[in-house]
Formats: structure tokens, C-alpha cells, sequence
């Protein structure tokens, strides 16, 4: 089961450069072992500490979303492309209050500090 | 130099791009992805320095535009607007209300938002600053629409070269509307999941300021002064309920961030606001979450007339669950016949003519009054972010194009009788029944 992995510029800094590698695994977790085994600075990005996909990693297989096709039970076929995407989103609705708070906690540090 | 707004913003604000989920500040750049832990990147301000000048009496006497807020968006030093874009008028929605089961209820009519009637008008203006300020001589998005309007208009009243892509299926109205600002129209074969997908890889390959991938933390910004004029028409108070559209479910996280930044800076005083989003059924992934108990989205393949929310993997929704959830509120969706009568609805009570987004918004309004989760009593205010000339074919077949009469007075008293015989129902009162 041969498949090629494109990677994204985003990650290549902890591959060395490496933009495709191509690859045998018969699913998703086989392919993440793979690339832990090639890219270890790699993989803390590709899996949280549940084992599960990082919620802003898109990953397709010849431009589709594995997660129509089945997702970690999707079964590679030979040839497939894959293809990994950080997800761009936008922010959170609670960052302007923890900012703030976080603006409150300095001034409250400097002025104990300087007491 | 002068400029059409003939405005130039007041006190440069001090922002910087900082990692939502690591902190790690990374400047001003084109970017929207931390690289060291891939999560994604928000625009934090230095409030302390802005408080001074962020004053009800100094944006009073701002420009009647988005601009009036400037010291609260990432716009480069020495900007100067070319667009008058937002403060669109809040208006008192009696006649909607009552067929809503309302008291107290208010549209925020971005249909009239400038130049290209939508509420992308703000975002653009915004990542435009931007990519002039980061050196690109070529902008580009992937789009549902309004926003491939907006760049391509503001591409060209600023000298950009303009790069749209879309799915294939657009309305004919937003292709028109792309294509005669001079703006490259790419069409796709696919849906917009796929486009966006395409331009995050083009966006990898080529030196372009796309609006919504490598200036998205700026362009998000500009979502905020929805919020801020909100609060502003309503003489410096915030609303009980909101209710917003979702596609990628920015929008309603800018507004809760625009209502927090308003609180902190002691323009308003603190109120809990309940964040309701709206979606059609037919592409519904952050609905269902938030009504399944679901942190995470289930992506959608979207079937539904509502093509400018046809977003089947919205970049936020994981954001605009959290933002819902936390404030309670809620989210609901709408069939397609549904929202179509609720375009009808909207248009016939208040004379505001919305597009398929603003039928979504007004038709899940609806349900959620008849559920109660919105009291009757209390101020909500309706986001109706889009105009209804861009989708009027999603009102074909619904009024009939009867034979002209001559031009005679006989002739009309003729035509009278024979009309006042029929009984005349609007279609919005037959889709209640």
C-alpha cells in the first residue's frame, strides 16, 4: 500500500525541509506512526494526548476530507494522495476579557513588585 | 492627502499577533498560524494604551463609518480609509416583531453596508490596510460571495490586482459582481470547503495577501465594529440577545470580543449578552453541535439555497460553539422554504429586502421565540449581514409576472374589480399557518 504525504510549509520546519514523502500504511494511525518515526518534532502536532487528530489539522485523501470517508478508519488504497492542512480559524470570543486580565495581572505584580 | 471619507484615524493602536492557545506573540505579519504549535492567531491590543482614547465623546465625533472605532482595529500607521464602510442603521423592527411575538426587537441592517451591500465590506477594509501595509501588490480570498464582491471592489478603488476564487454554483448576481471591478474570477469546480482548501495551498505557493488565510486575524478584526456600532445605536447599551448568521462562525465570536472590549474599556456598563446563531438546515454543522452537546464540529456537505453560508467546515465553529454555549444561548436552522419566507417576512414588515443569509437569521429568530428561549420582553437585535438583490433567484417562481394592461383608464378600473376580487394573503402569513 504505497501512498504519497504532502506536506504543508507550515510544518516542514520540523521536517527538515521535507515537502512529500511517500510512504506504506493502511490507515491514518499507521501513517501518523510512520511520521513520528521519520519526524519526531513532528508529532506532537499531529495527535492531541488522546490520540486523536488535532482539532486545527485537516487531513485529506485526494482532496477529500477523511472525515467523509470514514476518518481513522479510512483504508488507504494504493496510490492515494494525502494531504495534510493546519486549519486557519480566526480567534476566540474570550480573548479580549483574558487579555485584559492578564493586562490586570502585570499592573497588580509591578505594583507589589515596587512596593 | 485627502481621501473620499476625508478621515485619517486617530491614535495608531498598539496590536500584535498573538498564539490563541500558546501565547507566543509573533509581531505584525502576514501570518495566521502559530508555527509552533499550529493553533491559531489572534490580534491582542494593548488596552491600557488605547483606554484613554477610546472615548464615547472622541468616537462621537468620528466619522459616520466603521473608522470611528479605529483605535480598536490592527490598521497600520498613518492609514487613511477609502471606503465608508459600516455604521449601517439599527433600526426598530415593530411590525417583524409582532409577527415574531416580540416587544423589543431591532434589525442591524448590513445591506446597506458600502461599497458592495454586505457585511464583508468591514473585513476587507480592513485586511486591505494590511496587505498595502505588508507589501502585496496582489490580494486574493476564496469566497461564498459577498466577500469576493467586496474584495474585488476594494481591490480596485485601492490598485490591488484582485484573485477570487469560488465554488462554481454561485448566484449569477455575485458573479456579475465580482467580475465588473476587473477582479480574476476563478470558479471551482467544488464546494466552498474545497475552494478554501485550494487557496490554503495556493496560499503557501504564491506572495499574495489572501484576505482570509495569511491576513485573517486582521480581516476577522473588522467583524467587531458590528458590535460596536450595536452598542453605540442603542445608546451605549448592550442588547439582551443577539442573533447571528454562521458560515465559518467568525462573526459572532467578533461581536461577543466587540461587547467584551466595550465592557473592559468602561463604555458600557457589564450585561450578560446571549449569543444565538443561525444556520440553514441544509448546512448546519455548528447548530447541530451546539444542539447535540458537541464541542467539536462534525463537518457537513452543504445542500441549501443559503450559498453564502454553505460553509460545511467552518474554520470558528469550534469558537462559535464555545461562544454560544458559554453566554446561553443558542443555535437553530431553517429549511430552505422556511427562509425564503422569512426573506418574504422581513421585506413585507419592515421593507428590508435581505438575502438568503438574512431569511436564516430571521426565520431562526422565529423559532427561537416559539421555543422561549428568547423572552419576548427582551432587546434583541437581528444581524441581517447581506441585500436581497444579490439572491433573487431564490425567490423564482414565487411572484407572478402578470400581462400589462393598456394604458387606459378603463382599462385600470377593469384590472381593479377583477383584482379586488381575489383575496389577497401575503406569502409570509400563509407560511405561518
Amino acid at each position: 500500500m504505497t501512498i504519497t504525504v504532502q506536506i504543508p510549509t507550515a510544518l516542514r520546519r520540523l521536517t527538515a525541509g521535507t515537502d512529500r514523502i511517500t510512504c506504506s500504511a493502511n490507515n491514518l494511525g499507521e501513517l501518523f506512526s510512520v511520521l513520528d518515526g521519520k519526524f519526531p518534532e513532528l508529532k506532537p502536532h499531529l495527535r492531541d494526548e488522546a490520540g486523536e487528530i488535532r482539532r486545527f489539522l485537516n487531513v485529506y485523501v485526494n482532496e477529500e476530507d477523511i472525515r467523509f470517508l470514514g476518518g481513522s478508519t479510512y483504508a488507504f488504497q494504493d496510490g492515494d494522495e494525502v494531504l495534510l492542512v493546519p486549519s486557519i480559524a480566526g480567534g476566540n470570543s474570550d480573548f479580549a476579557t483574558e487579555a485584559m486580565e492578564n493586562l490586570k495581572l502585570r499592573a497588580t505584580i509591578t505594583r507589589l513588585r515596587d512596593r | 492627502m485627502s481621501t473620499s471619507t476625508g478621515v485619517t484615524t486617530g491614535v495608531i493602536p498598539k496590536y500584535e499577533l498573538r498564539c490563541r492557545e500558546c501565547g507566543k506573540s509573533w509581531g505584525n505579519q502576514p501570518r495566521s498560524i502559530c508555527d509552533d504549535c499550529f493553533s491559531p492567531l489572534e490580534i491582542t491590543y494593548d488596552y491600557d494604551a488605547i483606554r484613554a482614547s477610546f472615548t464615547r465623546e472622541r468616537i462621537v465625533q468620528g466619522p459616520p463609518s466603521m473608522w470611528r472605532y479605529a483605535d480598536l482595529l490592527p490598521l497600520p500607521e498613518n492609514f487613511r480609509p477609502t471606503v465608508p464602510a459600516g455604521f449601517t442603521p439599527l433600526l426598530k423592527a415593530p411590525r417583524l416583531a409582532q409577527r415574531l411575538g416580540a416587544k423589543n426587537l431591532y434589525i442591524k441592517n448590513d445591506a446597506v453596508c458600502l461599497p458592495t451591500l454586505s457585511f464583508k465590506d468591514r473585513v476587507v477594509a480592513v485586511a486591505l490596510a494590511q496587505a498595502r501595509n505588508f507589501g502585496f501588490d496582489t490580494v486574493a480570498c476564496s469566497s461564498t460571495g459577498n466577500l469576493a464582491n467586496s474584495v474585488a471592489a476594494q481591490a480596485a478603488r485601492n490598485g490591488f490586482h484582485a484573485w477570487i476564487f469560488i465554488p462554481a454554483d454561485l448566484e449569477p448576481a455575485k458573479i456579475i459582481g465580482t467580475q465588473v471591478f476587473g477582479a480574476k474570477l476563478v470558479r471551482i469546480a467544488g464546494s466552498y470547503d474545497q475552494v478554501n482548501r485550494l487557496c490554503s495551498q495556493i496560499a503557501d505557493e504564491r506572495h499574495w495577501g489572501f484576505v482570509n488565510v495569511n491576513l485573517r486575524p486582521y480581516y476577522a478584526e473588522g467583524s467587531k465594529t458590528v458590535g460596536f456600532e450595536i452598542a453605540e445605536q442603542l445608546g451605549w447599551r448592550l442588547p439582551d440577545n443577539i442573533v447571528v448568521p454562521m458560515a465559518g462562525g467568525s462573526l459572532i465570536t467578533k461581536i461577543k470580543k466587540a461587547f467584551d472590549e466595550l465592557i473592559q474599556l468602561g463604555l458600557v456598563e457589564p450585561k450578560p449578552v446571549k449569543f444565538f446563531g443561525a444556520q440553514a438546515t441544509g448546512c448546519s454543522p455548528i447548530s447541530t453541535a451546539v444542539k447535540t452537546g458537541n464541542a467539536e464540529i462534525e463537518p457537513q456537505k452543504p445542500a441549501t439555497l443559503a450559498r453564502s453560508l454553505a460553509i460545511g467546515n467552518p474554520a470558528d465553529g469550534h469558537y462559535a460553539i464555545k461562544t454560544i454555549t458559554k453566554t446561553g444561548g443558542w443555535a437553530e436552522d431553517v429549511s430552505d422554504p422556511e427562509l425564503v419566507a422569512s426573506i418574504q417576512l422581513l421585506a413585507e414588515t419592515e421593507g428590508i429586502f435581505t438575502e438568503t443569509a438574512g431569511g436564516v437569521t430571521v426565520g431562526c429568530a422565529r423559532k427561537l421565540y416559539r421555543q422561549d428561549r428568547i423572552a419576548s420582553d427582551d432587546t434583541t437585535v437581528l444581524c441581517i449581514t447581506g441585500n436581497g438583490l444579490k439572491t433573487t433567484d431564490a425567490l423564482a417562481g414565487k411572484y407572478e409576472m402578470e400581462a400589462p394592461i393598456p394604458p387606459k383608464i378603463a382599462e385600470f378600473d377593469k384590472y381593479l374589480d377583477k383584482a379586488l376580487d381575489v383575496p389577497q394573503i401575503s406569502v409570509a402569513e400563509t407560511v405561518e399557518a
